[in-house]
């Protein structure tokens, strides 16, 4: 059981696998297969059968393409070759830093939001309740590995089923790899009070691989507030491979919410399918404050008519960071909107990607599909590369994108400034007013403040990753608050 | 009854493609198949330099290295590259001086065509460049031009009459390692035109090149490269017809545009290669790199497109920013009906300071189409204050055609601005009840709005081709209401 007795004591043997050192003529895909190989019985320890030839099919699949690389399409812009060269350890059994203190780690939460904290530490389920529980409104709530065992139908009737492996080569790895995630199931006409947070901290000694996958299953007319917090802890390199099915039944709402603040020198996939249901509402908006190489990708399938979409998402990038945002909506039915808006302020080397695709299948008359990518850039160093791009096949529709990529509105500037506002001041409060179109749609209030307070703190070049914290301050002293006199204004 | 509307249907699926005839011309062709002879005997044929023919084998040998690409959103059976006459000319028996002496089968495929070499000179005063299979058949107006010192004539006579202008900027934006039609077309070209303005010179007339697929099994591999010296201005036009056949034929261009310092280079074309039938049977397949250059400071380079022909098109013309304040502008309308596929749109590289774009794109799908907007704007470090525009619109007549849009945009640059837009929708049922219920026929409003949708393209091309630009729009549509 992965259940955590002793918060500070780990006893346990740990098994684990570490990875032979990497030389030129082997590479980490050869290292992957080989590991797979040795290790079969661990990883299918608990699973049943059909499971266990999904695994195999997906390990067929990695074995096939490899890890994704610049020739491919949509990898045209986010070059992994670093991160892959880098050698990582792969542990099959939980693994922490030795003498970690866990309420240390993940003492930082969100001032007056109240939620039901979810935590996986290096991609494992970690709980002093026991690995799975169940809580009053009936929402099952626990680890993968756990749900596989006592939930074994609810598990496999969709595990594996929404991550398409030749969507890249990390889902097929993940799909072939991953024992351990979170499971959480919200019964038929559930409306879960408190939110939901996930929060999956990096923190070992170690260079690690982490590979986690994540599932989420609404019943009919449930609705439920999703955080999925990415975190580091220090500053140590780490790859992280996260792979998260969500299936939102009939007339259902999920609020997603993805709070990336990583360390340079990790690499973050996270990839998330989406799979509505008839009259299903999804709203979903990733926050990337900080992070070495940060790539989402976002597979939406509209499987019922009268389906809603709405997939936000805000960058704030600098040095020599990269965020990459996939998006991928298929309207496979008629009726249904979807709505994306990306928006990111790209400083120094960093380098941002927006690469937004709806299809439209044939028969989806009467579909509305909007996409939209705004980027900021600040010098000439930083690099933005924007895709949106449009596939329709049915004639009823409205269908439109927008791309822009500029610069601070000289006019606004000379406005504030000429209203006694300084040039720093003026700068912050237009890139603040900026992202604010995506902070101002959360809906979870606490959150909003939160994430709000973060912004403003990230553009003024205080948030980076420090070596006690990741979200630096259980408490808010004080709002922060631009050193603007507003009544000039 | 039956029979009748089948009478009804076949007039409405022939009608709509007016150039399908074939004249019987006496041909001197190459055999058929693609290897390091032919390609010896098409350059001795045209009694060409050393140095080209070196240029052709380099070409080829780096074909031969490459792979068909397949990123194209285009679907077609492999093409067997040694099942197509890489060379056909109408017999000549001598060098001609005089239109009395072209082959009367020739002047008249031309009449046919409404391209009446002899009444376009004197009427219109638009220089005209006649290619068949290749070959370039006829030049009207080279003595006025002459004079001005301007060189228009066919690609063949400029590496006879004027190597050192070929040889200086053949290949110079598209090099034969750019992609792998712009390499086969390197390797077997036949003909084209080609155009020099020199310093300071206005060019009084429209040039203008008419290219037609005459022969059967033969692919058409044509040069066009236009070099506008500095401060000097030009409009150039092409269009293309081919007969109706049933198997596919191949139409792999290249068209270079070189602008020096304060020039203009206007480029206009309309595309009409036989589409292929309702079945869609038939067709040319139309890979062509166009590419054009502003080489010095306050060029221009101005593309205009209307595409209504070919089973498939693939096609980027494109244009390379390099002087500093110099302006690159894409306008085009692309209609697709039956099954024809287009994957077409435009690139800008700004490169240059201060240098702006604009790209209009309309495309209009009906049938089993399938049209594709394919663009790049990338701003390079170096651009700054660079300016792209683009707006990107899909027409969708029908529910089993597709429009779809690709645009990558890749900024380095802080100082720039990039804005792209695009719609896709089908013709609002407002309008069509509108013109309806004022007497217009359902078939005649969709040719009223689409005209209307593209008008912003069509008013960029010279009066010549607007004409029949618009009623070729018309006619690709036919039938494809209800």
């Amino acid at each position: 059981m992965l259940a955590l007795k002793n918060k500070t004591n780990f006893d346990w043997k740990l098994k684990y696998c570490k990875m032979k050192p990497q030389t030129q003529d082997i590479s980490l895909k050869d290292l992957m297969v080989e590991l797979f190989e040795e290790n079969r019985e661990v990883i299918f320890r608990h699973d049943t059968p059909d499971l266990k030839a999904r695994r195999l099919i997906a390990f067929d699949e990695f074995k096939r393409t490899g890890f994704p690389h610049n020739k491919i399409e949509n990898w045209r812009n986010t070059d992994l070759k670093r991160t892959l060269e880098a050698s990582y350890q792969y542990y099959f059994e939980p693994t922490f830093r030795q003498g970690i203190d866990l309420q240390h780690i993940f003492r930082c939460d969100i001032p007056h939001l109240q939620t039901d904290m979810i935590s996986q530490l290096n991609g494992w389920f970690i709980s002093e309740n026991g690995s799975l529980k169940k809580t009053r409104q009936g929402v099952i709530i626990g680890s993968l590995a756990a749900a596989s065992q006592h939930y074994p139908e609810l598990v496999s009737e969709w595990l594996g089923k929404l991550a398409d492996n030749t969507r890249s080569g990390f889902v097929a790895l993940n799909n072939a790899f991953a024992t351990d995630g979170v499971f959480i199931y919200v019964p038929d006409n559930v409306q879960v009070e408190m939110p939901l947070q996930m929060v999956n901290i990096i923190n070992h000694d170690r260079e690690i691989f982490v590979q986690n996958h994540n599932l989420v299953i609404l019943g009919k007319n449930s609705h439920l507030q999703l955080v999925q917090c990415d975190d580091s802890v220090d500053h140590q390199r780490s790859l992280v491979n996260t792979v998260t099915e969500v299936v939102v039944g009939e007339n259902s709402i999920l609020d997603h919410y993805k709070l990336q603040n990583k360390n340079d020198a990790s690499t973050l996939i996270n990839t998330v399918f989406f799979h509505l249901e008839r009259d299903a509402k999804l709203s979903t908006n990733a926050i990337t404050l900080n992070g070495g190489i940060i790539r989402n990708e976002n597979y939406i399938t509209l499987n019922g008519e009268g389906c809603d979409a709405n997939i936000m998402g805000v960058y704030l990038v600098d040095k020599f960071q990269h965020v990459d945002n996939q998006v991928f909506v298929d309207h496979a039915k008629p009726n249904c909107t979807s709505n994306e808006l990306f928006k990111g302020i790209v400083d120094d080397h960093a380098r941002a990607v927006f690469n937004g695709h709806i299809l439209v299948r044939k028969d989806a008359q009467k579909t509305s599909a909007y996409q939209n990518n705004k980027n900021i850039l600040l010098t000439d160093k930083a690099t933005v590369n924007s895709k949106p791009f449009l596939e329709i096949y049915a004639d009823d529709v409205k269908c439109s994108h927008g791309a822009t990529v500029g610069q601070l509105d000289q006019n606004a500037m000379f406005y504030l400034k000429s209203r006694g506002i300084g040039e720093v001041n003026a700068r912050m409060l237009l890139m603040y007013a900026f992202a604010a179109e995506i902070i101002n749609d959360i809906k979870i209030e606490p959150l909003r403040i939160r994430i709000d307070d973060m912004v403003k703190k990230r553009l003024r070049g205080e948030l980076s990753i420090c070596e006690q914290c990741v979200l630096h301050c259980s408490t808010m002293e004080k709002p922060v608050e631009f050193e603007i006199d507003l009544s000039k204004i | 009854m039956a029979k009748e509307n089948n009478n009804i249907i076949d007039e409405v699926t022939t009608s709509d493609y007016k150039y399908g005839f074939y004249t019987d011309i006496e041909m001197d062709t190459a055999p058929k198949g693609l290897n390091e002879d032919i390609i010896r005997l098409i350059s001795a044929k045209k009694n060409e330099p050393g140095w080209l023919l070196d240029f052709r084998l380099k070409a080829y040998r780096y074909w031969l290295t490459l792979k068909e690409p397949t990123w194209a959103h285009l679907h077609h059976p492999p093409i067997d590259y040694n099942d197509i006459i890489y060379y056909a000319a109408p017999k000549k028996k001598k060098e001609l001086a005089s239109l009395d002496e072209v082959d009367p089968e020739l002047l008249d495929t031309f009449n046919k065509l409404g391209i009446s070499l002899e009444e376009q000179k004197r009427l219109s005063g638009v220089a005209v460049d006649a290619v068949i299979d290749s070959v370039s058949v006829k030049t009207t107006f080279s003595k006025t031009l002459e004079k001005l010192g301007i060189i228009f004539c066919s690609f063949s006579e400029a590496v006879q009459n004027h190597p050192d202008l070929v040889k200086k900027h053949m290949g110079t934006v598209v090099p034969y390692t750019d992609n792998y039609f712009a390499a086969l077309n390197s390797a077997v070209f036949t003909d084209g035109s080609f155009c020099y303005i020199p310093k300071g010179v206005r060019c009084p007339v429209e040039l203008s090149t008419y290219f037609r697929i005459n022969a059967a099994n033969t692919g058409q591999f044509e040069r066009t490269l236009i070099v506008g010296d500095e401060e000097s201005y030009v409009s150039y036009m092409e269009g293309c017809t081919a007969p109706q056949r049933d198997e596919n034929q191949l139409h792999a261009a290249i068209v270079e545009i070189i602008a020096m310092k304060d020039a203009e280079v206007k480029y206009s074309t309309v595309q009409n290669w036989y589409p292929g039938n309702a079945k869609g049977e038939g067709g040319i397949y139309n890979f062509v790199t166009k590419r054009g250059i502003c080489r010095g400071a306050n060029s221009k380079i101005s593309w205009t497109q209307v595409e209504t022909g070919s089973a498939i098109t693939w096609k980027y013309p494109s244009c390379i920013l390099m002087g500093d304040n110099s302006v690159g502008e894409f306008y085009s309308v692309a209609v697709t009906n039956n099954y024809q596929q287009a994957d077409t749109g435009s690139k800008m590289i700004h490169l240059g300071k201060n240098t702006k774009s604009t790209i209009i794109s309309k495309g209009i799908s009906a049938g089993r189409s399938n049209n594709s907007y394919r663009g790049l704007v990338k701003i390079s470090k170096r651009a700054e204050n660079a300016r792209n525009f683009s707006q990107c619109d899909s027409l969708l007549l029908g529910d089993k055609c597709g429009a779809h849009t690709f645009p990558y945009i890749e900024t380095e640059n802080k100082s720039s601005i990039v804005e792209h837009e695009a719609t896709t929708s089908k013709i609002s049922d407002d309008q069509l009840f509108y013109c309806q219920q004022r007497g217009i026929s359902a078939e005649s409003a969709i040719g009223l709005i689409v005209n209307g949708y593209a008008k912003e393209v069509l008013k960029k091309l010279p009066m010549e081709f607007a004409v029949e630009a618009q009623k070729l729009l018309s006619i690709s549509l036919e039938g494809s209401v209800g």
